[in-house]
């Protein structure tokens, strides 16, 4: 009789601390379209257990605010529409989500990590005083994590001591949340004076391609210094093109002024884990790995056989790339 | 003139390839060529060439560390920084010395030195963190232009282009102000022989965490460190017409 009352007691109190928990995912918009990593982070969030909380914050949040009510998981929106965050600079987002932590008190503030949330949450969570974790990869409980240390070359398993956890989530390890079958209400983010004359936005210039996002993508070609120019990177365009794939590129490709660096594939650019990552003309130093070798398939077209790259990929080409790409793209 | 303070931190070489401790605590570090974290050279850097702009007065270097962080301040010496500041933290603490205290250290630094600039790296590359900056700025209530590509000063404040997902994009940030150096800020220069020679007689001023009132008791419990998955090895194929076949029969093209 005692031990089915203390059972039941047991189960009671387990179910309100899962309630206890509560996670605040910051979503990441343009003003005019969600980020795709703000479902992943929602699956991340998901898996912390507890009730979650979605922030938008913008100068226009309509759009986002739209697809984030209907998503799946979602308990509810809070929602901060002013020119105040205009660019969405970290003097001005880190005190409204201080102010959201303070009303609400969640137990858990995560984003996906990306330049947005990694220039933001560390101020957060030093105001708060406790110690974030950048990049997870895996959740093992509401305060156990995994991530990679040393450009992914060992793996650290942690648990956070700090009362409140503030996490970025790496996107290509969680899989996308639904965005349909849900419910929230929005409300209005608590509100508050979060103008700074600290910092003010100048402007943007953004890469502009009909291409899919190099994070998000399911198919990317990567070049590297074996292009030789810029110019020569239209091969690697007109393959993408094919496989309706996003365009990456080495560091010594980028170093080069061949591309841009949002181009960027490794430990300092992008993390990306598509279906297929094919690397052309890439030797394969640490760096570069530590951004795609996490993709389920793996090309190299190389004409050093002995370039470290061969050892990740699942199919190798040793052959000139100049002659090679123009044949593939012309065979798809 | 700006007094600049820059963190300098010093982790295993970016072409070792690191291993992991038997026992999973960690990876090996002792007998391991270590140097100056490739983002903080590009600080120093940024650093010294603002005092030959005559924007800098002073540079001041900070690295939190076992005694051999001294050698990483030797180096930020020999390429121009001024004088140098060794935090010394060992052991147990240092395995779990982190942004959060490093950025509270760099903070209580720069309110002594009366530090206008803050310029540390974007990034270490070895527990790839990325935070120390932001949190610097936040404890110091300072504006933060982190992942800079482009820093120009001028008495008004700061401009800087910084590197975001979809491209560049600039702002305007006042002085005092904390930033952190993305690769593309510019080309560190190497320490010459003789001015490796001068910096030996550059002063560097030792004092611990405690002296600055700051705690670095654990906020983490590191579990465990362990290898990667191992990728199968793969095959070389001899033209492209399997490499098409191959592809068609992982279901990535039709």
């Amino acid at each position: 009789m005692l031990s089915r009352y203390s059972r039941q007691f047991a189960a009671q109190l387990s179910n309100q601390l899962k309630r206890l928990q509560s996670t605040l995912v910051i979503a990441e918009h343009n003003n005019e379209t969600l980020s795709p990593i703000t479902q992943n982070a929602i699956s991340a969030a998901q898996k912390l257990g507890g009730e979650i909380t979605v922030l938008v914050v913008g100068t226009k949040c309509g759009p986002a605010v739209e697809k984030l009510t209907k998503a799946k998981g979602v308990q509810r929106v809070l929602v901060a529409e002013s020119d105040t965050f205009k660019g969405f600079l970290a003097e001005t987002v880190a005190p409204l989500i201080l102010a959201s932590q303070k009303q609400f008190n969640f137990t858990h503030i995560l984003a996906g990590a990306t330049a947005f949330s990694k220039a933001v949450l560390p101020r957060v969570a030093a105001k708060l005083d406790v110690s974030p974790v950048t990049d997870v990869i895996g959740i093992k409980s509401a305060d156990t994590f995994v991530r990679s240390i040393y450009a992914g070359n060992a793996i650290q398993t942690l648990t956070a001591n700090d009362a409140i956890k503030v996490l970025t989530v790496r996107g290509t390890s969680f899989e996308p949340s639904n965005l349909e079958g849900g419910s929230a209400a929005s409300e209005k983010a608590p509100e508050g004076d979060y103008t700074s004359d600290l910092t003010s936005f100048v402007g943007q210039e953004l890469s502009k391609s009909d291409r899919p996002e190099l994070t998000s993508a399911n198919v990317v070609v990567s070049g590297g210094r074996g292009l030789k120019s810029g110019d020569n990177f239209k091969l690697l365009y007109d393959l993408a093109d094919k496989l309706k794939a996003a365009v990456g590129a080495s560091r010594a490709a980028v170093d080069a002024g061949y591309v841009p660096n949002d181009m960027q594939v490794g430990q300092t650019g992008k993390i990306v884990a598509p279906d297929l990552y094919i690397a052309v003309g890439i030797s394969g130093a640490i760096q570069h790995l530590a951004g795609m070798k996490d993709s389920k398939t793996i090309v190299a077209i190389n004409k050093d056989p002995e370039a470290p790259i061969f050892q990740v990929s699942d199919y190798g080409l040793v052959a000139d790339l100049f002659k090679v790409v123009p044949e593939l793209t012309g065979k798809l | 003139m700006a007094r600049v303070l820059v963190g300098v931190k010093r982790v295993i070489d970016y072409a070792v390839k690191i291993r992991v401790k038997p026992d999973k605590k960690g990876v090996v570090t002792d007998g391991v060529k270590h140097s100056m974290n490739p983002f903080d050279e590009i600080a120093v850097e940024e650093a010294v060439r603002m005092k030959e702009k005559k924007l800098a007065s002073e540079i001041i270097a900070v690295s939190c560390g076992p005694p051999q962080s001294q050698e990483v301040l030797r180096t930020a010496l020999a390429m121009g920084v001024d004088k140098g500041i060794h935090v010394e933290v060992s052991g147990s603490d240092y395995d779990t010395l982190q942004p959060i205290h490093v950025s509270k250290i760099l903070a209580k630094i720069a309110q002594q030195e009366k530090v206008d600039l803050i310029i540390v790296g974007k990034q270490a590359i070895d527990d790839d963190s990325n935070q120390t900056a932001q949190m610097t700025a936040a404890v110091l209530d300072w504006p933060q232009a982190t992942f800079a590509s482009k820093v120009e000063k001028d008495d008004k404040g700061l401009t800087v282009t910084r590197e975001i997902d979809g491209g560049l994009e600039t702002i305007k940030c006042k002085i005092p102000a904390v930033i952190s150096a993305d690769l593309r800020l510019n080309e560190p220069r190497y320490a010459t022989l003789p001015n490796i020679m001068k910096a030996k007689k550059k002063p560097i001023t030792k004092i611990t965490p405690k002296d600055l009132g700051v705690d670095v008791s654990p906020r983490i419990k590191i579990l465990s460190v362990e290898d990667p998955p191992v990728r199968q090895a793969g095959v070389i194929l001899p033209d492209v017409d399997t490499l098409v076949t191959k592809l068609k029969e992982g279901g990535h093209i039709p």
